[in-house]
């Protein structure tokens, strides 16, 4: 099963009650997947700071004294705010190549969740109402998000296996379905010179859409590729620095619910994750067209 | 769409009996459903704030009239043995499966496999329904005054289904003797589904349909027939690339 949803706000005034607004509607969905959570969140991006969100399996020991030694290693000022077993590394935008590098050396048993300019990403395993408590998504502010409850099919229940995939900066995807050909995929993605940290199948789709991207295609044009070369069945949301994005595979068994108003677009899995939001029984309520790109951007 | 709901003195002059989901359980409400015993008195029930809720009012047996006041999730009303149900919003997935008899009205749009295995009965989709509506319909009616998704009516065995928009891909796909009318456009046939011949007795049939399902303002001569080629029923080696 799996559950997916997507907030991309239009009006500014929602941007503090994004965080609060995105867990409830992913609570919703909790009964959807029991088996691990996460949430990605794009807050406004400044231009001149990058943000790394890290995991470690032991958070005590591995972000103790970070900030110090990171800065010493990349010769650059750098922030680092603890959240339960997730860190916010924050540094200067032309050294997470050299921050990414230093940290495997430093802290071995970091995990890299995602970079960028705007996204912060949280995923354990666990319900949504746990994660979302642990991480304090609640209090989040941001433009827009992504969040996916997990019921596990083709790969492990763990954090590394929970969604959202990042495979490049500020890009993530929460996936609802199985892809069938991800290993060829995943081979020629690796001989294009992209890395994988697991045995996903959701993995190699957000893979896809960053190999596409680096090529040259706008998000719109790499959705629309998906069809052509990932087989098997999906629901994707997708984020990225300012937009946001939906498809869904040809024969759409994966359930979608859109709604859009003034205020913002939603994308829910089902009705049930839209119910809270403000003048829903006024917005403009529909199910995606199968085989169909949905885009939006700031 | 709007949940619209009835003022108390209105309710209490109809005798309804209502039921919040905001207050009560679903498993309350269809179990007070489930105890209703041939003849008894409370004919009318209006549900309250179902926020999307699965399963609501499934497996009613009782010629009672039901009234869902905004959107329903999966499987709302499946295997309807009598009763009126209308949900006044839209329906998620597998609305009406199995229906036996009765009837379903659904106002706004309904989400994939509307009427799915439906025996009988009516079902009537105010808005869009999406792909696979009436698959494997095996006697149930359905009436669809928007469009339909792809994959309707796959391996549909016998009832009608009656759509005044547009049909999506492959419709009727290994059809047996269910009849298909629509008054729009159909993206392609599926495997073993022609456009037929509209002979009067299919518009007396069509005729009578658009009426129990108050259409009004659409004549039955606006719509074409697809029916069976009947070619895929014993498998013959000839036709091993149609399947």
């Amino acid at each position: 099963m799996c559950g997916i949803v997507g907030l991309f706000l239009k009006d500014k005034a929602l941007e503090p009650k994004l965080g609060a607004m995105l867990s409830e509607m992913l609570v919703s969905l909790s009964d959807r997947g029991p088996d691990s959570a996460g949430i990605a969140i794009y807050g406004a991006a400044s231009g001149n700071e990058a943000k790394i969100t890290v995991q470690s399996p032991k958070p005590e020991r591995d972000f103790r004294g970070l900030d110090i030694e990171l800065a010493k290693a990349i010769g650059a000022p750098v922030g680092v705010a603890v959240k339960s077993t997730h860190a916010v590394i924050r540094t200067t935008p032309d050294k997470v190549d050299a921050a990414r590098e230093a940290l495997q050396s430093l802290r071995p048993d970091i995990r890299i969740m995602g970079a960028g300019e705007a996204v912060e990403i949280y995923k354990e395993v666990g319900l949504p109402e746990a994660v979302v408590d642990r991480f304090d998504v609640r209090s989040m502010t941001g433009t827009h998000g992504i969040g996916h409850t997990r019921m596990a099919t083709e790969s492990a229940v763990t954090r590394m296996g929970a969604h959202p995939f990042s495979t490049g900066a500020d890009q993530c995807l929460v996936h609802n379905g199985s892809l069938s050909n991800h290993n060829n995929v995943r081979r020629e993605l690796i001989r294009d010179g992209m890395t994988f940290e697991t045995e996903n199948d959701t993995e190699v789709a957000a893979a896809y859409l960053s190999n596409r991207m680096a090529h040259g295609k706008n998000l719109g044009e790499a959705l629309e590729g998906t069809l052509s070369d990932l087989d098997g069945f999906f629901t994707f949301v997708v984020g990225t620095k300012n937009g946001f994005g939906v498809v869904r595979d040809p024969i759409a068994c994966k359930p979608a619910v859109m709604a859009e108003t003034d205020q913002y677009v939603a994308f829910g899995s089902e009705y049930r994750a839209l119910t809270k939001l403000p003048g829903i029984d006024n917005a403009r309520v529909w199910e995606p067209e199968p085989a169909t790109v949905y885009f939006w951007e700031h | 769409m709007p949940a619209t709901t009835m003022s108390k003195a209105e309710r209490e002059q109809g005798h309804a009996r209502v039921f919040d989901l905001s207050e009560h359980s679903l498993r309350e409400l269809n179990q007070a459903l489930h105890k209703l015993a041939p003849g008894s008195n409370e004919t009318a029930w209006e549900v309250l704030n179902p926020k999307g809720s699965h399963s609501v009012a499934v497996g009613v047996d009782q010629p009672v009239t039901i009234d869902v006041r905004g959107s329903v999730g999966y499987y709302c009303a499946g295997m309807n043995d009598g009763a009126a149900i209308t949900v006044h919003g839209s329906a998620g997935p597998g609305v009406g499966e199995n229906m036996m008899s009765g009837s379903i009205v659904i106002k706004g749009d309904a989400s994939q496999y509307a009427g799915a295995t439906g025996r009988g009965g009516l079902l009537v989709i105010e808005g869009n329904a999406s792909s696979r509506c009436g698959i494997s319909m095996k006697g149930i009616d359905i009436v669809v005054h928007g469009n339909i998704g792809h994959m309707s009516a796959f391996m549909a065995q016998s009832g009608n289904l009656v759509v005044l928009g547009d049909a999506g891909d492959a419709l009727g796909d290994s059809i047996y003797e269910a009849r298909l009318f629509v008054r729009g456009k159909v993206e392609s046939l599926g495997a073993d589904c022609i456009a037929k011949e509209m002979r009067p007795e299919h518009i007396e049939l069509l005729q009578g349909l658009l009426d129990k399902a108050g259409v009004t303002g659409v004549k039955a001569s606006e719509f074409k027939r697809y029916g069976s080629a009947r070619k895929l029923y014993n498998f013959n080696i000839d036709n091993a690339d149609a399947y």
